[in-house]
């Protein structure tokens, strides 16, 4: 009897240790996840005029939609279709990315959650952003 | 009889276990922050202006 109350006794605190590992941090420091972000970083050079002008907007989901094409000058529509369409992919890449570095591939849909509201609470004034009733802007 | 004491402590482990791997929303926001801000390259009124240096040491 003894034995078990100090064999679990051990197992706890063996038991604490993985869990204060556990919620110690995320890890973003991968190559994958660094090449992501550096297209990103790139790419929103362009896309701020559109987030700007109110073209583009965020998504509840973490992503970017072209919200008002009326804003965009005939010539540039499809570079901005196109814009959104690349910036989307390595939004989906970099959540799969950070879930996979860190071996949770099934927390994807909540890193993405938290990034939705990331996105939208750090938006610049001016921006537009999805919300429950629809595009507001900051 | 001896054989469940010994297996009730892999039992209780193994569901500590799974309840334990939870997802560390906190962290995933401030990773999440730093990301952003070094995408956008935002300084925000509410945020100190941090430079985004390449210190990813922690």
């Amino acid at each position: 009897m003894n034995t078990l109350i100090r064999t679990i006794a051990a197992m706890l605190t063996l038991l604490a240790a993985l869990n204060v590992y556990a919620a110690a941090d995320i890890e973003v420091n991968t190559p994958a996840v660094n090449a992501i972000k550096a297209s990103m970083q790139q790419r929103h050079g362009q896309l701020a005029n559109y987030y700007a002008s109110g073209a583009v907007g965020l998504t509840m989901d973490g992503m970017v939609a072209l919200r008002d094409p009326g804003a965009v000058p005939l010539a540039a529509r499809q570079s901005v279709n196109a814009l959104v369409a690349a910036e989307n992919q390595d939004r989906e890449a970099l959540y799969a990315e950070i879930a996979n570095a860190n071996a949770h591939p099934e927390w994807q849909a909540e890193i993405r959650n938290t990034f939705a509201q990331r996105w939208i609470q750090r938006a610049q004034r001016g921006w537009w952003v999805m919300s429950n009733n629809g595009w507001v802007q900051k | 009889m001896k054989k469940i004491w010994m297996a009730l402590p892999l039992i209780v482990l193994s569901a500590c276990v799974t309840i334990n791997i939870y997802f560390p929303a906190a962290a995933a926001e401030k990773a999440a922050d730093k990301i952003i801000e070094e995408v956008w390259q935002t300084q925000h009124a509410d945020k100190p202006a941090d430079k985004p240096e390449v210190k990813e040491t922690k």
